[in-house]
């Protein structure tokens, strides 16, 4: 469990969470009392009134106006203050403060894409600076899936075709779970994220970084950040064991079979086709789910992966 | 010293085939018990490889394609084949004409054909399994359920035929009750279990047909490709999702209301007591049944429905919940100055109160729309509807079947081993279920094959808790089973209760009763009328 938070809740890190978990415990608080006065009178009247000698008449007493006007009103009057207080502070989630930050978040079968306005790509990652309201703008390319961040209290589903909002200020530095809250198919738990909030400072030397990311490096060498970083570890393997995808294991040089019966040797060329079209020729044996990275991964970052990919084959060059 | 009377409408005709076309409603009424009984069970099992799959993170016992079938699989079983017809098909098809004096339901030839459609969407959803399985969950969302290579036409079939099923049983359920009553029998003096089929009943005759038209409309989807849902062909995914629930949040009802009949009948014969609040009661049914209309939107605060649909379907939804809360105080205040026993239906009773009462309260976290947007999703929404299905209808169902097991076979079951299973199952259901509010708020997902390690001991703990709940129910079929056929002559009236059903012989004869029915007092009128229980014999 998560020892930071409560019994309840995880700990919270946006400037929303406060509010949400004050509306949680007034309905915590609220129903237990109601719930401790249901369950003392089952225990007492159970007792009090358990049949001790032979059945005999009862009471024929049904109806009492007063009693059955309280336990009418008072409920309405409390779930009346539930209705208000979790409405009120939804109202606060749903408007976007003026001077968000804005980045684009696009969920696919199975893994999260951030775009930011410069120009930064991550996959799964979404890093943000504390204390400064961020605005997603969500859209999905295949399903419905669901950002849900459990320590900002948001969650907002994510749609083909339309584009839906949320926000969050995050006030405390940190690694925080994104999950994906709608079903999607196989790797839907594996639909999870991070998000990371730094300081301000950090922020700025990380989208300095990230724009000229993979110098200094080998190609190789970034390519094997790549796989892990753009998500291509959720579906190929490097040891040989098949998942939803082939591994990459021995697959330069190799023969490939399709679906429809043709063949191909694997290079650079058809290596790049699959990353940016992989629709066009499909593996046989598999499934035509390899959502497309046009636009996720520049020249660059696809020449590192050939790279990558050609040191985990037998057969290089 | 009790028999068993005869002839009864067990043995008044032989064969097989006398009871595959029976016309008789007790007769229809068994075979529906025995339908949802090998669906209860299949749920089950399938209940059980889920939670044996979560006991560890990443892979136990099945592959994540599998594990989405499994629980697809658990929840279209358990919602379309047991839940929903579980009480009011099964018990109500036996009880329901003779709880008002009639001699079989208005129209007996449209029984035997909703149990015979009832059989032929079963097996179709059923073939599914076999057909390449369903892997989108029993909400059949859109897009995905469009896209998936998997066998979703066989199943939403499956399912649009048995909505068939339960329209013919809700039809004939309504013309019954205003027909056929005894004569004196009017509509304030009729058992409160009639009252929750009666309001079940015109939800389940205005709701199905929507869900009908949406299951097709999916079907024409995928197989002519027009685009209704699909945004690729120009289609609204969340259309389907209003059109869904505007028929699955009154099923809830369906699924609960013909429970709170059941409750009534027994914690007024348990506490020998008057009911509490009649009219409340009766009318409450009616007050769910109308607005459980509309509330559908609940289930869509964070699916990018506008703000001020969400603040709608926020405020009626608590509105609803205020009828339920009625009913438990009125309930609860039935037991004041009772003569109370406490044999094995009023345990399910008394569970059901417990159960029922948290499932209701922890409804209002989620009606609430700040920490709706936190929970929905999550396992505390997996844990809310299984306190009110299980904690609510199940532990109803349970008592019913108890409460008349000794009338539908005219013997009684063992109450040693009976409270025992009882008591299993309160503990192993609370252990599997309570887990999950801590897990869900705690962000757990619903639907998640894999999980993070921090939520893993929660997940065992809830595990070990099925287990305890499925030995329960594993018990209560034994001994049930055994007691139909060799349990001690239970006599007409086992607990001296007080509505039509317990002054004909246990088993009834094929016309319900041996002497034409006469009203002699109201159901409940624990204050005016002593009937002696017929059983233990002295
Ligand atoms: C959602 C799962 C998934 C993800 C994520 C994914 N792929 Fe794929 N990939 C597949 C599948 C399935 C195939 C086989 C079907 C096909 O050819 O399209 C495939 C095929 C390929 C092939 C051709 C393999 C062969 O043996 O001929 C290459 C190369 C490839 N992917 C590269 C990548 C790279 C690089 C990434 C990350 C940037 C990636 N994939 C991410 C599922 C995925
Ligand atoms: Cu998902
Ligand atoms: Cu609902």
């Amino acid at each position: 469990m998560d020892t930071t938070g409560t019994l309840f809740m995880p700990s919270g890190a946006s400037t929303i969470s406060g509010e949400v978990d004050a509306v949680f415990n007034f309905i915590l608080i609220a129903g237990s009392i109601i719930f401790a006065i249901v369950v003392g009178l089952i225990i007492f009247f159970s007792v009090r009134y358990r049949r001790r000698d032979k059945p005999g008449l009862t009471s024929g007493i049904s109806h009492n106006l007063k009693l059955e006007l309280t336990w009418t009103i008072i409920p309405v009057i409390l779930v009346f203050f539930a209705f208000y207080f979790g409405f009120k502070t939804y109202l606060k989630m749903s408007i976007v403060p003026g001077n968000a930050i804005e980045i684009k978040a696009t969920g696919q079968k199975w893994f999260w894409s951030f775009d930011y306005p410069e120009g930064v790509t991550t996959v799964n990652e979404l890093v943000v600076p504390v204390d400064q309201p961020v605005k997603v703008l969500l859209s999905s390319q295949d399903v419905i899936h669901s950002f849900f961040v459990p320590n900002f209290r948001i969650k907002m589903d994510v749609l083909p075709n339309r584009y839906t909002v949320t926000w969050f200020e995050a006030h405390q530095k940190g690694e925080y779970n994104l999950f994906c809250a709608e079903y999607c198919g196989t790797e839907h738990s594996e639909m999870v994220g991070k998000v990371r909030v730094v300081s301000e400072s950090e922020y700025q030397n990380w989208l300095e970084e990230s724009s000229t990311a993979g110098e200094g490096m080998t190609p190789a060498e970034y390519g094997a950040k790549l796989y892990i970083s753009k998500s291509c570890n959720t579906c190929h393997s490097i040891d040989g064991t098949a998942g939803n995808g082939p591994s990459f294991k021995n697959i330069f040089g190799k023969t490939e079979k399709f679906a429809d019966g043709s063949q191909a040797v694997v290079d650079e060329n058809y290596l790049r086709e699959s990353i940016l079209e992989p629709a066009n020729k499909i593996v046989a044996g598999y499934q035509n789910i390899m959502p497309t990275y046009q636009g996720l991964v520049k020249d660059r970052e696809i020449d590192a992966l050939i790279a990558y990919m050609k040191t985990l084959s037998n057969e290089q060059q | 010293m009790n028999t068993i009377e005869s002839p009864n409408y067990m043995n008044a005709k032989k064969g097989i085939l006398s009871w595959l076309f029976t016309l008789d409603h007790k007769r229809i009424g068994i075979l529906y018990l025995i339908g949802i009984m090998a669906a209860f069970a299949l749920g089950g099992i399938l209940a059980m490889l889920i939670r044996m799959e979560l006991i560890h993170p990443g892979q136990d016992i099945m592959d994540a394609d599998t594990y989405n079938q499994v629980f697809t699989l658990h929840g279209a079983v358990m919602i379309f084949l047991f839940i929903i017809p579980s009480i009011p098909a099964a018990l109500g098809n036996f009880f329901l004409p003779i709880m008002i004096g009639a001699r079989d339901v208005a129209f007996p030839k449209l029984n035997l054909a909703s149990w015979w459609i009832f059989i032929g969407g079963s097996l179709f959803a059923v073939f599914s399994m076999y057909a390449g399985a369903v892997d989108t969950g029993w909400t059949f969302y859109t897009p995905y359920s469009t896209k998936t290579g998997t066998a979703v036409i066989s199943m939403t079939l499956g399912v649009f035929i048995l909505g068939f099923s339960s329209i013919f049983t809700g039809l004939n359920f309504i013309v019954t009750i205003h027909k056929l009553r005894a004569p004196g029998l009017t509509w304030y003096k009729l058992p409160l279990f009639v009252w929750g089929l009666y309001a079940t009943a015109i939800i389940q005759v205005l709701a199905t047909p929507v869900l009908g038209m949406t299951l097709i409309l999916l079907i024409l989807e995928r197989v002519f490709q027009i685009g209704i849902f699909d945004p690729a062909m120009g289609g609204d995914p969340v259309l389907f999702q209003h059109f869904f629930w505007f028929y699955s949040h009154p099923a809830v009802y369906i699924m609960i209301l013909p429970g709170m009949g059941i409750i009534s009948e027994l914690i007024s014969v348990f506490a020998h007591k008057k009911i509490f609040g009649y009219k409340a009661i009766a009318y409450s049914s009616l007050a769910i049944a109308f607005i459980s209309f509309l509330v559908w939107g609940h289930h869509m605060f964070v699916s990018g429905q506008s703000e001020i649909a969400a603040m709608i379907f926020s405020f009626l939804t608590f509105l609803v919940g205020i009828p339920s809360g009625i009913k438990v105080f009125n309930w609860l205040t039935t037991l004041y100055k009772g003569s109370i026993t406490f044999e094995t239906p009023m345990l399910y009773a008394l569970s059901f109160l417990f159960l029922f009462t948290i499932g209701g309260l922890t409804g209002i976290f989620l009606g609430a729309l700040a920490t709706d947007v936190h929970l929905h999703d999550t396992y505390f929404v997996v844990a809310h509807f299984h306190y009110v299905m299980v904690g609510g209808t199940v532990m109803a169902f349970m008592g019913g079947l108890h409460y008349w097991w000794p009338k539908m076979f005219g013997r009684m079951y063992n109450e040693k081993w009976a409270k025992f299973a009882a008591l299993l199952i309160f503990v192993g259901f609370n252990i599997t279920f309570f887990t999950q509010f801590i897990l869900g708020s705690q962000g757990m997902p619903r639907r998640y094959y894999n999980y993070l390690d921090q939520y893993q001991p929660l997940h065992a703990f809830s595990s070990y808790g099925s287990w305890i709940l499925g030995l329960g129910f594993l018990i209560a079929f034994i001994y049930l089973f055994y007691a139909a056929f060799k349990g001690r002559p239970a006599g007409r009236n086992p607990w001296g209760a007080l509505t039509f059903e317990w002054e004909t012989p246990s088993p009834p004869p094929t016309e319900n009763f041996d002497k034409d029915p006469v009203l002699r007092h109201e159901p409940y009128d624990y204050d005016k009328v002593l009937v002696e229980r017929t059983y233990p014999e002295k």
